[in-house]
């Protein structure tokens, strides 16, 4: 699971309302080098939830010092490009858990797969 | 119409004028209606004679009669089992003078009136005479007895009751029968394996059946034997003989007079056979096990003018079919026990491969629930490299709609499979969700972003996606709120603007005249000459009028087989044929090894086509959706617009575009 999928990812259990972002429980990360795409990367800023790629990150320990707040003209600053392109693109959670942050219910990641399933009482 | 003669005929004439002509223009709308039939007001050579037909009982030799008093009759076609027959006179006056003469004319035939109505066509199409060929692994072979053996065998079985208790014999309903070997049971329609009859089959068959060895139509002789009587008039319900009872090859001796037997394909094909006294008729594969067979009891057969005593298909030639008078007729049928479960290619009408307890079609959501856990969610994990291994390429159309998406987009596939659309547009970051733990492990292993959820509880935010694709997943809900509700969260995905295609299996695989992928896949094309009368049938509408029906009303034809039980059961479907209902069981035949490549080019559900393979069969559930259905369930959605509706390969398909703001329940929680 990259952390671009994790962005989008939120808790869908029954009644909760702040189910977003999911904690991650990583036991196994892995980096994978991707080739560098400055206006794939750019296009995708706008429609990531930035607060929440940042928490992914630190719980990862893999911020590399990204500022907690979008900063402007992002789309010229190719150092900055690079790291977000690290944590969105290359950065990979193989095993360990997604959590609710409401309900504490947690979700396995197993090889990569984040098994998202419900049971039906949820 | 035949009704037509009333009490005041006599009296005021106009009236029955006036009373003819609407007959007339209805017999004429009629046919355009039910037989695509379209006839002119201007006087031509070519009239079409409604209610002349041999399907009306009206015999050509009758009918050639009274056309004769119109002018020189070029030519006659009378199609078999219509109520309608073309004559072709030598010249537009012969033409005129006939309409003038016998239009309203009143047949006596046997006991019944016929009144005749005549309009002019353009011409008469002669490739309206539906030539079906025989169905595959059936043949006739014409006197396969001489009259010396076939006198012998008829004295061999003895008809007197109660003389023996080495065979059985019962008088039925429409038949007696006498059985040899193995009674067979008429309330289970099977028989008792472990009981043979002491007697065994009668020494006079002996020959007859040594030479079906010799020739090779048989492989082992046949330990049971079936004696029917038919008198003239009766017949026996269309049926496939059981298949866990009986093996492939099914052997039928005509003596004493000749029928025509009726072959049914389960898509509507229908194909009339004349077996002609002494032939044997020979049932192997897919016309023993797919096929109806069956008598239509009457009187009287359709059959070849110039039949001297020929077998085979009798539609091939309209020019030349007539009635004839059915005599006493006894079939000797002989067939193999079956001592395993029948593994044969055709699964819906198989009794071995009837799953344990087919479910009902669900009403609550808990029986829904249990329903698609056990025929569909496991099924895909039990078939999951196997399925992947059979769909690699992407679908035309859907590739479109994913190369037309802007770059930067957001894509969601829910019901992702192995990932084949995930990767077709590098220009857009795409996620991946199924059901199915399995496949999302492929996704994975191919370098693409997926995760296991429900298509009805997607675990993404609201209004984060730019375009979400479902393609071939919705149809496996199995109530309509299931399958509306998982639009409606494919819609929660979109973002206003954003766009979403959905794609499920059609109930109508042939579409414009074309057969789907799916049905052209199927390994054998029995009935390609007959699609122009499949399209028919099909578009017949449900509602007919009284007099319409009694016009377009098939005489030859007996409905439903007597041996279907209707309970609320989802229905086994056979493979690449066409969809019988829209709950249904489509059949997995799993392969263990991954080299499977047969089905790959397309079709949501294209099982392997080897179906003779030893491997486990698994069923999948699935709704397949009627016209307009899927666009219907869409609309019922709020926030939503269709863009377009169509299909494709035998799917339905829509386009959907999100059109109002998100709630706040959509914003980010």
């Amino acid at each position: 699971m990259k952390l671009l999928t994790h962005n989008m990812l939120t808790s869908h259990v029954k009644g909760v309302t702040k189910g977003y972002p999911l904690i991650i429980k990583a036991t196994e990360v892995k980096v994978n080098e991707l080739e560098f795409n400055p206006q794939f990367v750019s296009r995708m800023i706008p429609k990531l939830e930035w607060s929440a790629l940042i928490q992914a990150a630190e719980w990862l320990e893999q911020s590399q010092d990204l500022p907690s707040a979008l900063i402007p003209n992002y789309e010229n600053d190719e150092e900055f490009l690079r790291k977000v392109h690290r944590i969105l693109l290359e950065v990979e959670v193989i095993e360990g858990c997604l959590q609710c942050p409401e309900s504490g219910r947690e979700f396995p990641i197993s090889k990569g797969v984040p098994n998202m399933l419900l049971n039906e009482d949820e | 119409m035949e009704s037509s003669m009333d009490s005041t005929r006599a009296v005021r004439r106009t009236k029955e004028e006036k009373k003819l002509l609407r007959r007339q223009i209805k017999a004429s709308h009629t046919l355009l209606k039910h037989e695509g039939i379209s006839t002119v007001s201007h006087p031509t050579k070519h009239l079409v004679v409604s209610n002349g037909g041999l399907g009306n009982g009206v015999s050509r030799e009758t009918l050639l009669e009274v056309l004769k008093e119109g002018g020189t009759v070029e030519s006659l076609l009378t199609p078999p089992a219509k109520p309608y027959a073309f004559v072709t006179y030598l010249s537009t006056e012969a033409g005129q003078n006939a309409y003038t003469l016998l239009n309203g004319r009143v047949l006596q035939c046997h006991d019944q009136s016929v009144t005749l109505y005549f309009s002019y066509v353009e011409k008469v199409d002669s490739d309206r005479s539906v030539s079906c060929a025989l169905p595959p692994g059936l043949s006739v072979l014409e006197d396969f007895v001489s009259p010396e053996e076939e006198l012998q065998l008829l004295q061999a079985v003895d008809w007197t009751p109660d003389t023996d208790d080495v065979t059985v014999q019962k008088a039925l309903k429409h038949r007696r029968v006498k059985h040899y070997g193995y009674e067979f049971r008429y309330d289970n329609n099977n028989v008792d394996k472990d009981k043979p009859l002491p007697g065994g089959l009668p020494a006079e068959c002996d020959a007859l059946l040594r030479r079906c060895l010799a020739d090779g139509h048989i492989s082992v002789l046949p330990d049971q034997l079936t004696v029917n009587q038919y008198q003239s008039g009766q017949g026996i319900p269309p049926h496939v003989d059981t298949h866990s009872a009986f093996e492939d090859t099914i052997l039928s001796l005509s003596l004493g007079a000749k029928t025509v037997m009726d072959f049914k394909h389960p898509d509507g094909c229908s194909v009339a056979v004349v077996l002609p006294e002494r032939s044997l008729l020979v049932m192997k594969g897919e016309s023993r096990y797919l096929w109806t067979h069956g008598i239509t009891p009457r009187k009287f057969d359709v059959v070849p003018v110039s039949e001297a005593g020929g077998s085979g298909v009798m539609t091939s030639d309209v020019s030349n079919l007539t009635l004839s008078r059915r005599g006493t007729r006894t079939s000797l049928t002989f067939r193999i026990i079956r001592h395993t479960p029948c593994n044969c290619a055709y699964p819906s009408v198989c009794d071995s491969q009837q799953p344990p307890s087919p479910p009902t079609v669900p009403v609550a959501e808990g029986d829904a629930c249990r329903l698609e856990a056990r025929y569909v969610h496991q099924v895909y994990e039990e078939i999951s490299s196997h399925f992947s291994s059979t769909r690699h390429s992407p679908w035309p159309q859907v590739r479109d709609f994913l190369l037309s998406l802007a770059p930067g987009s957001i894509l969601a596939d829910i019901g992702c499979g192995n990932g084949k659309y995930l990767g077709i547009n590098p220009e857009v970051t795409s996620v991946g969700s199924d059901r199915s733990a399995n496949l999302v492990q492929i996704c994975i292993e191919r370098g693409y972003e997926a995760f296991v959820s429900d298509a009805l509880s997607v675990p993404l935010r609201s209004g984060s996606c730019d375009a979400c694709i479902s393609i071939a997943v919705i149809h496996h809900f199995s109530t309509q709120e299931r399958r509306q509700a998982a639009v409606r969260e494919l819609v929660r995905l979109l973002k206003v603007g954003g766009r979403a295609l959905i794609y499920v299996w059609a109930m109508e695989q042939e579409y414009n005249n074309k057969k789907s992928k799916y049905l052209k896949e199927r390994t054998t094309v029995a009935c390609t000459e007959s699609s122009e009368e499949l399209k028919t049938e099909e578009n017949k509408p449900n509602q007919q009028e009284e007099d319409d029906r009694k016009m377009s009303s098939d005489v030859t034809c007996t409905e439903d087989s007597s041996g279907n039980v209707t309970q609320p059961r989802i229905q086994v479907h056979t493979n690449r044929t066409a969809f019988l209902s829209q709950d249904l069981l489509v059949p997995w035949h799993l392969k263990g090894s991954v080299d499977q490549n047969k089905g790959a080019a397309s079709g949501s559900a294209n099982g392997p086509l080897d179906n003779t393979s030893q491997g486990p069969v698994l069923h999948r559930y699935y709704h397949v959706f009627q016209q307009g259905e899927l666009e219907d369930m869409c609309c019922g959605v709020t926030v939503v617009k269709v863009l377009r509706s169509y299909h494709d390969q035998g799917n339905w398909c829509v386009e959907l575009e999100k059109t109002l703001g998100n709630s706040l329940k959509n914003a980010v929680a």
